[in-house]
């Protein structure tokens, strides 16, 4: 046996070899890269009805949302060509539009492209030119028990101020059954920084003068975020600095939250009797406000788009065509019925009976996306675009340290004003970098 | 002994690969770190001077994270080591189901470590549904916020629990090796059990301890996956390591310029701890 | 002991048997009906084999390439040491240290100037580069464990060096050989960050395809659990199959 292991060794190398030989598929099959949340897995399903119609082949890559967005900027930005659609949001279309990264989406009349709702349009446009189309949108808004705010004797009216937010809060903590409010605090700009400037928005607070100078050492977001500190260490749920959406719907669907203010996708989860123990017991009201109703809840879509240069263009458009067509919102309500159609994107979706019937947060979703305005999201003049953000490109980094700094803060390790100031300093040495001033 | 041209031959195909593998994306760092590149502002370039090294070296993240990559590296070492070569002396003996028990220590190794940290992260260490706050509630405790409050501590229980198994499998096969006469002949000469570890033992396992800390400081000083499941680097810089830190300068803000110069940092860093190591343990592992 | 320690799979195995409403239920359940609803699902929405296939190919692709490198290179180290034997050692493992993300732009620019993007052959080349330096070090000290008369006894008997490393150091280091292959294919088929940025819709190893179950919105525990245990079982198995050879075959200085 020992004198083989020679030959066995090389048969072993050579086969191994070989199975890594190139792999060459077809060329004129569309590759798309995706978010692997659930309208996305639906719309890997129904692809074969595309395919079917037009001969041509997908091919999906499905990732998480924070490798895809490192994935598909890297790729965008060194011409890669890996992909000949992306999954981007709001907050890369119009950036990257701008640069000419991205084809311009151009649909005949049948797309009806009036249809889709005017912020989403606006928010995923630069200069007026469509660059990415919505697959779907979302604003944020409060999902709150029933059940246990009647028992408390308190009232939600449909746009609450913020301290009566806290009151109830106050009145229906009962630890550890239940949490008076889950927010988010894991640091990321997508993370708490989303959710901690509409906060910040509705105290009167903005990222940014009219200079670009950062304003994070102002009265405002030192109210805003006090308030936020104070209200989430006092009323919410042990390990909220690491919590974001998921962590957070795992706990509200266990009944452990009695309020909640996220993303309005939300809704379609925590009132799905199949994964929510409180699937019945839910109301919804519209985002808390301060002092300001600018701003105080957000705007994101998951948006298609083409990267300039890819070859199959024409094919890559004729895909988004159909999948953020009307007739694409039918074809899923067909399968699986009008309460798990992708919204927030067309006003006919809004429009139509079966899903108002089918969807108990329509009415409150709707009402929350039409009331964001990504161009005019704080309460004094700012010269960027973008509600829970700041459309630049340095908006990232910013918000990544901002981000860190806030949960430090909410951890208790360092006071708010510390927290605030290290923040300032981060986005004042970003700003300077990149050479705003 | 073979002849020195020979040798060179043989060795030449490894170096120079590595050498290829080293030396164009390290000299495409260096060129990086001295150039403004933004992958948003691909536009943007031109020379920086030194102006990438300055904004990592003022970053405020990264002295503590210095201190914590140290913190990690040192003390999963201690911990991996000292927790490996228990549990291989205790595996040794011959007992009933002494495979088994071998097969259930080595599997963590086999896990991936995003798998690794989110099982941690949601399964044991969510004060609210975790599976050790549920233990806390059991003895009337109160459940520990753990990526909150010890974060760093936090990393290294996920981390030892994946890498002792490697530690432990390195030491059970040095064991086994260990000559059982000379062992026996000790233990009749009155050699106590401490004695005969101290004297025979741990002598024996010189230069496996070696391969186990030259590998594992070498995978502990650039943990990522870890840090970005769990914690997200915080709460503030409390879990930032220089690893994550150039990750989050080259992913989360596309800085390639300011992440090339983190990674010229962390190759300087990674030499000196190297030269380090090799001072301290490299007689056992050479000579 | 060892059920305490191997506890977290033992209980991520029990989540991937749930719904997504049980894995999350406090107090955690025990006991339950147990479903095989995730994997169904899992291979409904992605070719598990495909992924697979992917992962033993770059596995053990990478492997090869590595152990072909180094055997030579290593048995030339450890038997014999130049002036510079120390200082290369330790400058391989300095190549190791380089953070990968640090050279994610360099390596993504050339892999695409070759046109290998998305290609098991790049994935396979770089895991061989990456493991070199630790596949290298550990053949050298289990070579260096081969009793320096024996290989040169042999040396009369064999003239070339090549029949040398054939039929004296491979069978005599062959557990060294073995366990240090077994460690290189453990760590090419954890290996995530790679296999994600350099793939697409081709290439993709279980790592990919583990970020694609991953933190989506809503809850995903049962099911990252179970595409885990589909991800981990294989690297698992084979490596308790080896583990009891390689106790054996792995221990120091067993021809002394």
């Amino acid at each position: 046996m020992k004198n083989n292991t020679g030959k066995q060794m090389l048969a072993a190398t050579v086969s191994s070899l070989l199975a890594i030989a190139p792999v060459t598929g077809a060329f004129a099959d569309l590759t798309i890269a995706t978010v692997n949340n659930g309208h996305m897995i639906e719309m890997q399903k129904l692809t074969k009805h595309f395919e079917d119609k037009t001969g041509i082949k997908v091919n999906w890559v499905t990732l998480e949302e924070g490798v895809l967005r490192q994935r598909v900027t890297t790729d965008i930005s060194t011409k890669g060509g890996q992909f000949d659609i992306m999954t981007i949001g709001m907050y890369e279309a119009p950036i990257w539009g701008a640069k000419g990264w991205l084809e311009e989406l151009d649909f005949g009349a049948a797309y009806d492209v009036d249809d889709i709702l005017p912020a989403m349009r606006g928010g995923l446009s630069a200069d007026g030119k469509l660059y990415a189309a919505p697959f779907y949108g979302e604003s944020s808004m409060i999902m709150y028990r029933k059940d246990l705010v009647d028992r408390a004797g308190m009232e939600m009216p449909d746009n609450p101020s913020w301290g009566h937010v806290r009151d109830v809060a106050a009145a229906i903590h009962n630890p550890p059954n239940v949490y008076g409010v889950c927010l988010r605090g894991k640091p990321g700009w997508g993370d708490n920084m989303a959710f901690i400037t509409t906060v910040a928005n509705s105290f009167g607070a903005r990222w940014f003068d009219e200079e670009w100078k950062p304003q994070l050492d102002s009265p405002a977001w030192n109210h805003a975020v006090s308030f936020y500190v104070d209200l989430l260490g006092t009323y919410g749920p042990p390990g909220s600095s690491s919590n974001s959406f998921n962590e957070i719907l795992a706990l509200y669907n266990e009944g452990k939250c009695g309020m909640w203010i996220d993303a309005t996708i939300a809704a379609s989860f925590i009132t799905d009797p199949k994964q929510s123990k409180v699937a019945d017991k839910i109301a919804f009201a519209q985002s808390p406000i301060a002092v300001t109703k600018r701003g105080a809840n957000w705007l994101w879509a998951w948006a298609l788009a083409v990267p300039a240069g890819t070859k199959q263009a024409a094919d890559a458009k004729r895909f988004i065509e159909w999948a953020t067509s009307k007739e694409y919102i039918e074809l899923v309500a067909e399968n699986n019925g009008w309460g798990s159609v992708p919204t927030g994107t067309r006003s006919s979706t809004y429009a139509n009976r079966n899903f108002l019937q089918a969807a108990s947060f329509a009415d409150a979703e709707l009402k929350a996306i039409l009331s964001a305005d990504p161009s005019n999201s704080t309460l004094d003049p700012t010269p960027y675009t973008g509600v829970q953000f700041a459309s630049i490109p340095e908006f990232q980094a910013i918000g990544v340290e901002a981000g860190k700094q806030m949960s430090a803060a909410l951890a208790g390790n360092i006071s708010v004003e510390e927290a605030l100031a290290n923040a300032q300093n981060a986005a004042d040495r970003e700003m300077r970098k990149a050479g705003y001033y | 002994m073979m002849r020195g041209r020979l040798a060179t031959a043989l060795q030449a195909p490894s170096v120079l690969a590595l050498g290829a593998w080293m030396l164009v994306p390290l000299s495409m760092t260096l060129f990086f770190s001295f150039q403004r590149y933004n992958l948003l502002y691909p536009e943007r370039s031109g020379l920086a001077g030194f102006s990438n090294y300055e904004f990592f070296w003022t970053d405020p993240a990264f002295g503590p994270a210095l201190a914590n990559t140290l913190l990690l590296v040192g003390s999963l070492l201690v911990v991996t080591v000292v927790l490996g070569l228990a549990l291989a002396l205790l595996v040794e003996r011959a007992f009933w189901g002494r495979g088994v028990v071998r097969v259930l220590l080595v599997s963590p190794f086999f896990i991936m470590p995003t798998v690794n940290a989110l099982v941690w992260k949601n399964m044991f260490m969510n004060p609210v549904y975790g599976l050790f706050a549920v233990a806390a509630g059991w003895f009337g405790a109160e459940p520990v916020d753990w990526l909150a409050e010890a974060p760093l501590l936090s990393l290294i229980i996920m981390l030892s629990w994946q890498w002792t198994p490697f530690a432990f499998l390195i030491f059970i096969t040095a064991l086994q090796s260990l000559d059982a006469e000379q062992a026996e002949a000790a233990r009749v000469d009155g050699a106590g059990y401490w004695s005969r570890f101290r004297f025979l033992t741990l002598p024996h396992l010189a230069r496996p301890i070696a391969i186990v800390v030259m590998i594992q400081s070498i995978f502990h000083l650039s943990i990522f996956a870890e840090i970005f499941v769990t914690t997200g680097g915080g709460p503030g810089y409390d879990s930032t390591n220089l690893a994550f830190m150039i990750f989050s300068q080259a992913l989360l803000q596309f800085d390639a310029g300011v992440a090339s110069a983190g990674g010229v940092f962390a190759i300087i860093l990674a030499n000196i701890v190297a030269i380090f190591l090799i001072r301290m343990i490299g007689r056992s592992l050479v000579v | 002991m060892g059920l305490v320690y191997f506890f977290p799979i033992l209980w991520m195995f029990l989540t991937s048997l749930k719904t997504e409403l049980q894995a999350i239920a406090i107090p955690p359940l025990l006991f339950f009906e147990p479903t095989f609803e995730n994997f169904t699902l899992i291979q409904e929405r992605s070719d598990y084999f495909k992924h697979a296939l992917n992962s033993v190919a770059t596995s053990f692709g990478g492997t090869a390439i590595a152990m072909a490198l180094a055997i030579p290179a290593a048995y030339a180290m450890a038997t014999a040491p130049g002036r510079w034997t120390k200082d290369l050692l330790l400058w391989m493992l300095s190549t190791k240290m380089l953070p990968a993300v640090g050279v994610l732009m360099p390596i993504y620019l050339i892999v695409q100037k070759l046109g290998l993007l998305d290609t098991r052959l790049a994935l396979a080349v770089i895991f061989a580069m990456v493991n070199l330096p630790i596949v290298v070090w550990m053949l050298f000290s289990y070579f260096r464990e081969i009793p320096a008369e024996v290989v040169e006894a042999s040396r009369i008997d064999c003239r070339r060096t090549r029949d040398t490393i054939r039929h004296v150091v491979v069978p005599l280091g062959w557990g060294g050989i073995a366990s240090t292959a077994l460690l290189s294919v453990v760590l090419c088929w954890n290996e995530a960050f790679w296999s994600i940025n350099l793939t697409a819709a081709d290439a993709g190893t279980l790592a990919a395809l583990v970020a694609s179950f991953s933190s989506p919105e809503g809850l995903f525990w049962a099911k990252v659990s179970a595409v885990s245990v589909l991800a981990c079982a294989p690297i698992m198995v084979l490596g308790w199959f080896c583990q009891k050879q390689l106790v054996q075959g792995l221990t120091f200085g067993a021809v002394k």
